[in-house]
């Protein structure tokens, strides 16, 4: 089957069932996506498809075959980086980091459908995602510079 | 100094040594300075061994090589503040070569906030050394008197002639090596420049775009995917495995070796089908304790240690101290085993190459991992390199190296490189845990808030913040180590999340019976000025003496723990319906110099967010030697929902040593939510989480 991923065309022999992570991950090497948990509950793992965030750890490669899937390596365009990303380095929100690239992935999801939310409405877009160290003040924060700075 | 790690480091040094440099040995006799007496748990480096050191490269490039890893602390940025700031050297000039038994020095670990304190003073003193060293060779060469020259920027100046050389230049075809002088002059936090400032992360463009290797990431040519066959329950016996069909599946080999059972493959899907396929028969062990029995256990188990009893400290006579009181009271606390849960869970890749191994694996403590590598596959140590790659998370769970055999055993028997990367259920069932306990306070207080008598006692659980830091004639303190059913290890601020929750939890209970503030209460029996510090500034920022809307409550506590002083104030609502929401906290900070102001804050805000979840809801739940709660939707952990209004005021004492700031944020948040439901509610929660349902009981 092929996977449309970053705007690039992948040819892939695998079972449909197997994860879109560990297609992503170890096929790919696209390795940005990261696995948290494995049943959806940390969100470690979004990808954009068709401009949705989704949980790439429990989708089936088999349901996403060409559709238009973005990852965290896909968020930069000629050595520019997206407006959430320069939100966060700006922010300097990090801990470990390992959670950004899925929060990342769900914060450019939540400012596409709704470039200027509330806190309650950014608490809301984010709240399954999880990130262990506790930085989600500065995410909120982030978010909402990210907000202002793409207007 | 003969010593085998010494040579063993020297010849590590020795390979290092390319062009000119300067390179500054530090030894040990710096653990005496910061005016901190260090136990000997918290000793991080035995006397007598090199800690750090630094380099300098012809192209003015300074490498700084340390044992210390970088878990999400931000230490490889406050280290590089602290280096460039020693030796006027811009930060960008400055690489940090962290946890790679390889290149750097020996180093116990990462774990007791000892980083800045230990490390950071070490480093202060290498690179003063390095700078006047570097001054000495430009006085030398210029022929001119050391007093006329300074260093900035990197380069060396003469004020006078205005001749600047750059440190590159002044180095290159020579070699030189220092030992660090105890006596040098190190620059005052007053007069820092970079250190003392918010500088963001030093490398966080890689973290944001996805491109930072975590060991979970890595990939080398050839390498396989393994996974390891776990028993159903712990402590269970493999009686007999058929691992014939596994063996059948294409590419997969199984490894064997006693109760161990390995698969490696060229993917991890089907190693993760041929462990399905292997058909293992276990004898698992009956009567193990449960969530529902465990404190009954721990005390029971305790209490069978008499030798134990009577460990701990004693001051005057705690049963005469409760005669003299007007008032008694007694209470036992309860603390539940929970899990560290980084996100990232226990991964490690291991290659062997002409009989040397070589791991990468996210641990706090690389060189213990590398002597259970050496030991259990019998190599020298020189044959064991272990690299801790910038890892996702820890807080005081990843002082071990599980992933790291189990990937080296496979890749031996598989002659290929391995990788193993623990799912979110091992990491909950087969990692440690921090430890459950009960813990029974009982005290006298007079009218007057005089404390008259305190007696603590502590089963299980540990010794961290056991002490009362309040005054009292009469105290004796106890901790009885006991029989736990759950693997038990370090966690942030260690058993101080337990102990202090007890402490100030009864504190307020003290308070109140003597219809006193629990401010003022505090404040009256404490003797440390760094403790009233930072009880005032939480109180003040906080608004202590506001009045409050009805069904809202204001709790306050605090300590010090690991060079940090906290405090904690917290307002809750709680309605008809007994739900509890926590409104906002206030929690001042003290570490004596701020290196970097941003970072303080951010582990602040993340301690008192982690904090949270161990006050309200997490808990491992557990039966019949089984975790019934180890995945990410049944276990919960804070959420963006959770988080609080939170206002962190840092007090930066220039005047003092920079102490460690990981642990301390953590110990305030518990008891100062509960003593803020006590005060909405008249209720005494006395168990850790308080509101695992949500609602109140």
């Amino acid at each position: 089957m092929v996977l449309n991923v970053n705007g690039i065309k992948h040819e892939i022999s695998a079972d449909p069932d197997v994860a879109l992570l560990t297609v992503l991950r170890d096929r790919l090497d696209l390795t940005g996506s990261k696995y948290g948990c494995g049943v959806g509950a940390c969100c470690a793992c979004t990808v954009l498809i068709n401009g949705n965030p989704t949980h790439s750890c429990i989708t089936r490669i088999g349901t996403v075959a060409g559709k238009e899937i973005t990852t965290i390596e896909g968020l930069e365009k000629n050595g520019k980086l997206h407006a959430v990303q320069e939100a966060f380095l700006t922010t300097d929100a990090f801990q470990c980091s390992y959670c950004a690239p899925g929060m990342i992935m769900s914060a450019v999801a939540l400012l596409n459908n709704n470039p200027s939310p509330s806190e309650e409405a950014i608490v809301r877009a984010m709240n399954g995602n999880v990130c262990r160290c506790g930085t989600y003040p500065y995410i909120v924060q982030a978010i909402k510079l990210a907000s202002k700075s793409s207007k | 100094m003969d010593n085998p790690t010494f040579i063993l480091d020297r010849r590590k040094f020795l390979k290092l040594t390319g062009g000119g440099l300067v390179v500054a040995f530090v030894l040990s006799d710096l653990l005496s300075f910061g005016g901190e007496t260090l136990s000997q748990e918290s000793t991080a480096l035995p006397p007598g061994e090199v800690g750090a050191w630094i380099h300098i490269g012809e192209d003015g490039l300074v490498s700084v090589y340390t044992g210390k890893v970088e878990f999400g602390q931000n230490i490889r940025t406050s280290l590089s503040q602290i280096v460039a700031e020693e030796l006027r050297a811009p930060i960008s000039s400055i690489t940090m070569i962290m946890g790679d038994t390889d290149l750097v020095p020996y180093d116990a670990g990462t774990f007791g906030s000892r980083t800045t304190p230990q490390m950071g003073t070490q480093l202060r003193k290498a690179a003063a050394t390095a700078r006047e060293a570097l001054i000495e060779m430009a006085a030398k060469s210029w022929n001119t008197p050391a007093s006329g020259l300074s260093a900035e920027n990197g380069m060396i100046v003469n004020g006078a002639t205005h001749q600047k050389i750059g440190y590159g230049a002044l180095t290159k075809g020579r070699q030189i090596l220092h030992t660090i002088s105890d006596g040098v002059p190190v620059i005052p936090a007053k007069d820092w420049i970079v250190a003392g400032q918010t500088i963001s992360k030093v490398d966080g463009r890689s973290f944001i775009t996805g491109k930072h290797a975590y060991v979970s990431d890595m990939k080398v040519s050839g390498m396989l995917y393994g996974k390891v066959l776990r028993s159903p329950s712990y402590h269970a016996k493999l009686v007999s495995a058929d691992v014939s069909k596994a063996k059948d599946l294409p590419g997969v080999t199984v490894v064997r070796d006693g109760d161990f059972i390995g698969v490696v493959a060229s993917d991890v899907v089907t190693a993760g089908k041929a462990l399905q396929f292997i058909e293992a028969n276990w004898q698992e062990e009956t009567g193990q304790p449960s969530t529902a029995t465990i404190f009954d256990y721990l005390v029971k188990n305790a209490a069978l240690e008499d030798a134990e009893r009577s460990s701990g400290d004693k001051k005057g006579d705690v049963e005469a101290g409760v005669t003299g009181a007007d008032f008694q009271h007694s209470q036992t606390y309860h603390i539940n085993y929970i899990a560290h849960v980084p996100l990232e869970p226990r991964a490690a890749l291991a290659e062997w190459t002409d009989g040397k191994l070589t791991v990468w694996t996210g641990t706090q403590r690389p060189f213990g991992v590398q002597d259970d590598l050496s030991r259990i596959f019998k190599l020298g140590k020189e044959k064991v390199r272990v690299i801790v790659p910038d890892t996702g998370s820890g807080y005081g769970g990843k002082h071990s190296g599980e992933a790291a055999i189990e990937a080296a055993r496979l890749a031996k028997i598989a002659r290929k490189p391995v990788k193993i990367v623990w799912t979110r259920e091992e990491e909950f069932t087969w990692a440690y845990f921090r430890p459950g306990g009960v813990i029974e306070v009982a005290a006298g207080v007079k009218k007057d808030g005089t404390i008259t008598s305190w007696k603590f006692t502590n089963y299980n659980s540990g010794n961290a913040g056991l002490d009362t830091q309040y005054k009292t004639a009469n105290k004796q303190l106890s901790h009885l180590p006991s029989k736990t059913p759950l693997r038990q290890g370090s966690y942030r601020a260690l058993a101080a999340t337990g102990n202090v929750f007890a402490r100030e939890s009864h504190m307020t209970d003290l308070a109140r019976l003597i219809k006193m503030d629990p401010l003022e209460f505090r404040l009256k029996n404490l003797e440390d000025d760094r403790f009233k510090a930072v009880l005032q500034a939480a109180s003040r920022a906080f608004g202590w003496d506001k009045p409050k809307a009805p069904g809202h409550g204001y709790g306050i506590a605090g300590g010090f723990e690991k060079g940090g002083h906290i405090a904690t104030c917290a307002e809750v609502q709680v309605n008809e319906d007994k739900e509890v929401k926590l409104l906002r906290v206030t929690q001042a900070f003290e570490c004596g110099a701020i290196v970097n102001p941003h970072h303080l804050e951010n582990q602040m805000m993340g301690a008192i967010i982690q904090g949270i979840g161990g006050a309200l809801f997490e808990r491992i739940d557990f039966a019949a030697g089984k975790i019934l709660n180890s995945s990410l939707s049944a276990y919960r952990v804070p959420r963006f929902s959770d988080v609080p209004k939170i206002e962190v005021v840092l007090i930066n004492r220039e005047d003092l040593p920079s102490s460690g700031a990981g642990e301390a944020g953590i110990i305030g948040i518990a008891p100062a939510i509960r003593n803020a439901i006590l005060d909405a509610t008249g209720m005494a929660l006395t168990t850790l989480p308080m509101i695992p349902n949500g609602t109140l009981g």
